[in-house]
């Protein structure tokens, strides 16, 4: 039995199925989303602290570009596909991929940087980030931390483009703290403080968003894709659905780049 | 051009679709037809309800005998769940508390819904707009098991140590976020955690079968099917299904952030200096239960219409049919659907006057709180209108739509009192809450249910239900919800609290009203009595209930009586188109009390005078 619509619009509406679907169900992501970015308003309407400057802009800013030319590599392959030239849609898919997996990748280097990363908050309030001039086993056992402060300029673009390519050079200074004037400390791991639960959550969902985005692209750019030979049109709209939803995520990604990195 | 091409072939085939044999489990398990997944989403539901139900009554008994052991269950409680759940047959306030949080749970996302929304939804819609199949079979077959699963585990979850959740159905934070952490705390297997599991695997299949139920209504509606000729109970299906779609996700959100707390130790719904145990508690602090509130009524109370909005539907259509008569107003019922859809998106924070949040906040969830009862009065008064003048047929299915209606009446009548902070206040958090929702959850809800099962079995299984079982199953039924469910509004003004493990006996001006305890379970028994009759008759019917005759046994005008008793795969012999409005019924003119909106004027013959004369 045929379900009507699954490949040519339904004349009133002008959709086909599978286009609702997406449509709706990006509704729905809007909306688990907006309850994210709604808690987040939330938390930081009601801190009264709320840290800046301590994730790298240049690489959010990287990664930003990346995603913005993977969505436009991504109607690239969906117009090659609807002018019928399969290589050319292989090509630009094989791009969007590219660019997705470059994503994830300087995302988890930057997830790596934070879980080496240290925050120390003493009984005044005051809080001190830094590196640990001692193994984190030590860190544990010893009454004192040693760390090496960040330096005054830690928040500059340049300064933070300069550090992906090397060790920031700048005195040694290192800082020895009791740990009986210590109220909390711990690396940058979602439990340090809400603002770093909201980084890691929000953007560890939209990291899954786009594991899913690559695992659905990866298998129209593979075996999908014999659907050419057989309806070449079909194989457009899937393509094409999954292109809205990657759009989608890339949105998101452009909400949460200022959200988190900037403001 | 291509499905019209599909539509010709489809006819071409012949009758009988899908020749080829399907297997049992393509047939039965893992099955893409709508049909069968609203059979499963149904007897699963039922059995949730089922279960359920029995937790309650359980804790009835309690209620009733406090610190006395249960009779035959509590041992066997014993047995399953060890001694310090229930020690010597008696119920710990533990243990209380999570067969009350498991019964909430279970009751609203695992039974009432899936069963009305989606159990329902996937077996009419289709039929009633005249359409093959939902837009997504698979997709379907997916919603299910994803409920599925998460059913599965929040039954496993009473058996991890220290039992299933404690928080409540709401799951109020900090109290989840730290629940069952005690000695021997498993990070995954404890109930807490499994709760929110299970929820994001029910969440996750409900958003899938609302983008399912929205696509199949706006693209596979029939010919001649225009938005104005839905049946109600579309209607019904499609506003709630956009309920769904939007309101659960930000409660999946902070399912999620409730998960991170738990997990990972962030502090989104935990305050700084939080005391827990006598000890300050190790997290770093700045989150607001408060945002747990926001997040979990935004979904909550949507959800509490999600679970009226088709009983509404299928009301409507069950009183049409058996009053022989158009709806009073069509178009009032769908606007007031429409209206009370979106005011329910805005009117959340009436859960939470007590959280203080301010004036002009509670003035606005004040003034849309009763704007609400507004559409909500509407769709009543289109019901009971169109009872004026009817000669109605007093079959089971209405019986049971006749009654939700005077449920549904005090349901919201005594919500008024809630949505206003100066008397919600006083009974926030007392038995009458408890007596306002059960109105609209239990009576109103099942009381429609179970007209639905009835109304619509002769089309599924080809077969009636027996109406002398049916009559005895009501009667009771009608009678005892009342008996458990208004004693508690006046327990309510007594103060009694919603979870009070001793019933109020502590409670020194609950003392007069402490015998209503035992009239409650009295009647908590007796209405799981009055479901024996009912369990017999769907069985009993299932393979020896009188047979239909004809494919359309009520007279009804509605597509999905077009179909084969019961309709095989694909659903519809030939391609139907529609030529009229849903439910014209006693046109006059007409030599047929009804007119199906399948059948083209012609051959309904009018009683014209050439028609009288013989030749
Ligand atoms: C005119 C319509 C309604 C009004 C004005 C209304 C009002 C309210 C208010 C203000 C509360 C919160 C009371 C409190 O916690 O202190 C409440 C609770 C509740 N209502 Fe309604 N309601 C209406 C209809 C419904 C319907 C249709 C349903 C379900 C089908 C429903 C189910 C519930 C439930 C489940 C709760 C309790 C939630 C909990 O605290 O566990 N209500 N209602
Ligand atoms: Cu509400």
């Amino acid at each position: 039995m045929e379900i009507p619509y699954t490949v040519t619009a339904r004349p009133d509406t002008g959709l086909y199925n599978a286009k609702v679907g997406i449509w709706l169900f990006l509704a729905s992501e809007v909306m688990l989303f907006g309850g994210l970015f709604s808690a987040y308003i939330f938390l930081r309407l009601g801190a009264t602290h709320w840290p800046h400057h301590i994730l790298n802009v240049p690489m959010g800013l990287f990664n930003t570009m990346v995603l913005i030319s993977s969505s436009i590599t991504m109607v690239m392959a969906w117009s090659s596909l609807k002018m019928r030239q399969f290589s050319s849609y292989r090509k630009w898919l094989g791009i969007t991929l590219f660019c997705g997996v470059l994503f994830l990748s300087v995302k988890s280097v930057e997830y790596k940087d934070k879980f080496h990363h240290y925050g120390i908050i003493l009984n005044s309030g005051q809080e001190i980030t830094g590196h640990l001039a001692m193994t984190e086993e030590e860190a544990i056992h010893s009454d004192v931390l040693k760390i090496k402060p960040d330096p005054e300029n830690a928040g500059d673009f340049l300064f933070q483009l300069k550090s992906i390519f090397s060790k920031p050079e700048g005195e040694e200074k290192v800082l020895e703290i009791p740990k009986k004037e210590i109220r909390w400390w711990s690396n940058f791991v979602p439990k340090y403080n809400t603002y770093l639960a909201t980084y890691f959550t929000m953007t560890g969902i939209h990291a899954l968003h786009i594991l899913g985005g690559l695992l659905v692209l990866g298998y129209f750019w593979g075996p999908g894709a014999a659907l050419y030979r057989t309806n070449p049109e079909h194989l457009a709209n899937r393509v094409e659905v999954a292109g809205l939803f990657w759009h989608f995520v890339d949105l998101v990604w452009i909400f949460l780049f200022p959200t988190l990195y900037l403001f | 051009m291509d499905s019209e091409m599909s539509m010709t072939s489809q006819a071409a085939h012949g009758h009988h679709e899908g020749h080829e044999e399907i297997s049992w489990i393509r047939k039965y398990v893992f099955s893409t037809d709508h049909k069968m997944i609203g059979y499963q989403y149904m007897v699963t539901s039922l059995f949730v309800a089922l279960f359920a139900f029995f937790l309650m009554v359980l804790m009835r008994w309690q209620l009733s005998f406090p610190g006395k052991p249960i009779p035959i269950f509590g041992p066997i409680l014993e047995k399953l769940l060890g001694s310090s759940m229930a020690p010597g047959g008696v119920m710990t306030p533990q243990l209380y508390n999570s067969f009350g949080a498991m019964h909430g749970t279970m009751m609203i996302f695992m039974a009432l819904v899936p069963a009305l929304f989606a159990g329902f939804g996937n077996f009419v819609v289709p039929l009633q707009i005249g359409a093959p199949d939902m837009a997504f079979p698979r997709l379907n077959m997916a919603s299910f098991w994803l409920f599925f699963v998460g059913v599965l585990i929040m039954m496993v979850s009473f058996f991890v140590p220290g039992g299933a959740a404690k928080s409540g159905w709401t799951s109020y934070t900090p109290l989840a976020d730290f629940a069952d952490m005690g000695p021997g705390f498993h990070p995954i297997f404890n109930g807490q955690t499994l709760w929110l599991i299970g929820m994001a695997f029910n969440i996750t299949g409900s958003l899938l079968g609302s983008v399912n139920i929205i696509t199949t209504i706006i693209q596979l509606r029939t010919k001649g099917l225009s938005w104005m000729r839905l049946p109600v109970f579309v209607w019904s299906e499609l506003v709630t299904a956009f309920l769904l779609l939007l309101a659960f996700p930000p409660l999946e959100s902070a399912a999620i952030m409730q998960l991170m707390d738990r997990l990972f130790g962030t502090s989104f719904f935990s305050p700084e200096g939080l005391i827990i145990n006598g000890k300050h508690a190790d997290i770093s602090g700045g989150g607001s239960s408060i945002l747990w509130q926001h997040l979990f009524w935004f979904l909550g109370h949507p959800e509490v219409y999600v679970q009226i909005l088709p009983t509404m539907g299928i009301v409507g259509e069950i009183f049409a049919n058996n009053t022989r008569k158009p709806l009073w107003s069509y178009k009032v019922f769908v606007y007031s659907l429409l209206a009370i859809g979106f005011l329910s998106m805005i009117v959340w924070a009436h859960h939470m006057y007590m959280t203080g949040m301010g004036q002009a906040v509670t003035s606005f969830f004040q003034i849309f709180t009763t704007i609400i009862s507004i559409p909500s009065v509407l769709l009543g008064t289109v019901l009971l209108l169109s009872l004026w003048g009817a000669s109605i047929r007093f079959n089971v299915p209405m019986l049971f739509a006749l009654a939700w209606l005077p449920m549904f009446g005090i349901g919201g009548l005594t919500g008024l009192p809630l949505g206003w902070t100066a008397s919600d206040v006083v009974l926030h958090d007392t038995y009458y809450v408890i007596g306002h929702f059960h109105y609209m959850m239990a009576p109103a809800s099942l009381l429609a249910l179970f007209a639905g099962i009835y109304y619509w079995f002769p089309k599924a299984t080809g077969r009636y239900m027996n109406e002398f079982l049916g009559k005895i199953h009501f009667w009771p039924t009608f009678i005892f919800f009342n008996g458990i469910f208004f004693p508690m509004l006046v327990q309510g003004f007594a103060g009694v609290h919603r979870r009070w493990y001793d019933g109020g006996a502590g409670w020194q001006m609950a003392q007069n009203v402490l015998w209503l305890n035992q009239v409650m379970s009295f009647s908590a028994w007796a209405l799981a009595i009055a479901q024996i009759p009912f369990i017999i008759n769907f069985f009993w019917s299932l393979f020896a209930g009188k047979k239909v005759t004809d494919d359309n046994p009520w007279q009804a005008t509605t597509l999905e009586w077009a179909t084969p008793t019961p309709p095989g795969h694909g659903n519809f012999l030939h391609p139907v188109a529609v030529y009229r409005d849903p439910y014209e019924y006693s046109v006059p003119g007409y030599k047929q009390d009804y007119l199906p909106q399948w059948e083209p004027d012609e051959r309904l013959s009018k009683e014209g005078k050439l028609s009288q004369v013989p030749f």
